[in-house]
């Protein structure tokens, strides 16, 4: 049972000495990068200074961030440090997927191409049998029809739809799907 | 009464009541599925709405805010997984009642109470309009930094016990809004010689990572999980009105979420928190508040009810977000030109009670919605997980491709889709970058504006309303300093906490 304080706290978890300290890395790269990113113009006010606001940014980052690691370095370590770190790294193989995605669309259509993700990362997420596939199927079509068809966002039409019979069907699969 | 007479007007046409409806059932369905709250839909439908109308978009996305807690107490009291965030409280409360085979009773005073709490903040935000309108114009550059400044304060002292982690992220949220082309001198900032950030760092990019696409990747990657089904047996209006025993509560869940939503930076959390504390101190029976109050529940669940109508007001009235939600709706506005303000107050009032009514409207169609398909959603809420994770990296896709068609902008958003994934499972939190991106650019161009009159440092707060801010953060950093070296003294051992990815971080 959580107490009325864990539900309103979140606690420190394994990895937080890892992520202070890559934040602070991260802080202390832009600090070293101020005077040639943001240059301080000459004749002009601290206030209109175009580099008075990231100056204040990157200064805060890295006061905060020390702060934060100096936390960490203090405060008891919590067992699971790598473990969650790997945890981090496995996820970069759906940043790959959606990125592959990305890259299909306006080469295979938008359709095609959201059916191939759908069906291909349900298979890989461990579902089996022809009911998933089907839900997945059933699922990206539904996203095309309603955002492309429907709402009509913006995503242009796939390049394999060029290579179409010219005629009506085209023209309604390079408009709607 | 004009006003709220054409704001009427504007409410009834087919375009907004669809829209209402749309959002409304969609929000419920949203907000009772564990893993995808609020701000993941609000995130993905975001760019689809900035081809509507701006009353007919954010009423949509306002339908979608309110009433995602309702949907949300849906599983948190049967099964005890919180649909949303902040229906965390309510498995407090809401989940031992259930084991006592009161689902139904609890089930009905958490919508009476969402209920109670959705209408009367509505209520008190109608009547508090014309003072609003009135004081609005008393906020020049100045008073608008101070607020802005106020809201960054209170974002990152809310986060107790990840302050310093809090303080960092929402200084890279400012960092953020000053990427590419400085609008007054033209000279690039931090774009590293590259031709995409002469642009700058888009917001709804910005958020589509850190809320939807983190959310896929973080449920890809966690074990399956499909919530049970728990069915309710007995009529759910009759037991909605229990909650009217329970109307000193309700009230006051209403009273502080009226309050906490108004102030930037503060939220549902706070709201929650100090409505509950207040009701287990004036209780009879303070020892059942963890194992089945009615009273907790009802505290809970008013108080996060009313938020949503209140964090308009900062928004509307400023053009200052006070927190994720409304910080994205402000793009809404930006994409139509209409720059919310004081002047939105002054000149359209109408607008803004449309915005009110449509919210009071929500509430009645929700209610009506959830009293009569309680056992429908717990079927549909039984999608696994992993399964979830895939249909929010589809939609996220839709989000933002649909922007401009850039691929570019999908690898910063799958870039910081990564960042949200780490901070969530660091329990951090991820609402500091947004509101720094937003309130990092409107203190820039407040702050330019207002030192043109400024001479003395004294001066700049020599207006009423300014002192009042600025002495309101230095108190508040004064007493947060004050409170840490109060809890150190009491501090209680490393293993005594619980170490998990808080139920908050999901969705």
């Amino acid at each position: 049972m959580k107490t009325l304080q864990d539900l309103f706290q979140r606690y420190r978890r394994p990895g937080d000495f890892f992520i202070a300290a890559l934040a602070f890395l991260f802080a202390l790269f832009l600090l070293f990068n101020l005077p040639t990113q943001a240059p301080w113009l000459p004749r002009v006010k601290t206030f209109a200074q175009p580099a008075f606001w990231p100056g204040v940014a990157v200064i805060a980052m890295v006061v905060f961030s020390l702060l934060h690691l100096i936390g960490a370095m203090v405060s008891e370590r919590i067992p699971g440090r790598m473990a969650e770190v790997l945890e981090w790294i496995k996820a970069v193989e759906y940043a790959i997927w959606f990125m592959a995605y990305v890259w299909l669309v306006p080469i295979i259509g938008y359709l095609p191409a959201t059916l191939a993700f759908t069906i291909l990362l349900t298979l890989r997420l461990g579902y089996r049998g022809w009911r998933w596939i089907l839900a997945a199927a059933v699922f990206g079509t539904l996203v095309v029809v309603i955002f492309k068809g429907f709402l009509g966002v913006r995503i242009p039409a796939g390049e394999v739809y060029q290579s179409l019979p010219s005629g009506p069907f085209r023209t309604f699969v390079m408009t709607y799907l | 009464m004009v006003d709220l007479i054409a704001g009427f007007d504007l409410l009834l046409t087919p375009a907004v009541l669809f829209a209402l409806l749309i959002g409304s059932i969609g929000g419920v369905i949203i907000g009772a599925i564990p893993g995808v709250g609020a701000p993941v839909a609000i995130a993905i439908l975001l760019p689809a709405t900035f081809s509507m109308e701006p009353i007919v978009g954010l009423t949509m996305l306002l339908g979608i805010y309110g009433s995602s807690m309702y949907g949300g107490s849906l599983p948190a009291i049967l099964i005890n997984t919180p649909g949303t965030a902040v229906n965390a409280l309510t498995t407090y409360d809401g989940h031992p009642m259930t084991k006592r085979g009161e689902a139904l009773r609890a089930l009905g005073l958490a919508y009476g109470a969402s209920f109670v709490g959705g209408i009367l903040s509505i209520a008190a935000l109608i009547l508090l309009s014309p003072v609003l309108a009135r004081i609005a114009p008393m906020f020049g550059s100045r008073e608008i930094f101070l607020a802005a400044l106020l809201g960054i304060v209170l974002v990152v002292i809310a986060h107790r016990g990840q302050t310093f982690a809090a303080g960092s992220l929402a200084a890279f949220g400012i960092l953020l809004s000053t990427i590419g082309l400085e609008p007054v001198r033209y000279t690039q900032r931090f774009t590293f010689g590259f031709d995409f950030l002469s642009s700058g760092v888009d917001l709804i990019v910005v958020v589509l990572g850190l809320f939807a696409l983190s959310q896929g990747f973080l449920l890809a990657t966690q074990p399956d999980e499909a919530p049970k089904g728990e069915r309710v047996v007995g009529n759910m209006f009759k037991a909605m009105t229990g909650v009217f025993r329970h109307k000193r509560i309700a009230a006051a869940g209403s009273g502080f979420g009226v309050l906490m939503g108004m102030i930037p930076g503060v939220g549902e959390f706070t709201a929650q928190f100090l409505t509950y504390t207040y009701a287990r101190k004036t209780s009879k029976t303070p020892d059942e508040f963890g194992n089945g109050s009615p009273e907790g529940l009802v505290a809970s669940e008013s108080a996060n009810n009313a938020v949503p109508a209140a964090a308009m007001i900062p928004l509307l009235a400023l053009g200052i977000p006070g927190e994720a939600l409304t910080a994205m709706m402000l793009s809404v506005f930006y994409v139509h030109n209409v720059v919310p303000g004081p002047g939105l107050f002054q000149n359209q009032l109408d607008f803004v009670y449309a915005l009110f009514m449509s919210m009071m409207l929500l509430n009645v169609v929700v209610v009506v919605f959830v009293g009569l398909s309680s056992n429908m959603l717990m079927r549909i809420i039984r999608i696994p997980t992993r399964f979830l994770g895939m249909t929010i990296l589809t939609l996220g896709f839709v989000g933002v491709y649909s922007l401009r068609n850039s691929i570019t902008d999908c690898a910063i958003a799958a870039g910081f889709g990564m960042l949200g994934l780490v901070l969530k499972r660091q329990n951090l939190p991820t609402v500091p970058i947004i509101l720094g991106m937003v309130l990092g650019g409107i203190m820039e161009v407040k702050l330019r504006s207002a030192m043109a009159r400024v001479k003395t440092p004294l001066d700049f707060v020599d207006r009423p309303i300014a002192a009042m801010l600025a002495a309101a953060i230095v108190l508040l950093i004064v007493i947060h300093i004050w409170g840490i070296i109060r809890e150190r003294r009491a501090t209680s051992p490393e293993d005594s906490h619980d170490h998990d990815i808080h139920n908050s971080q999901q969705g």
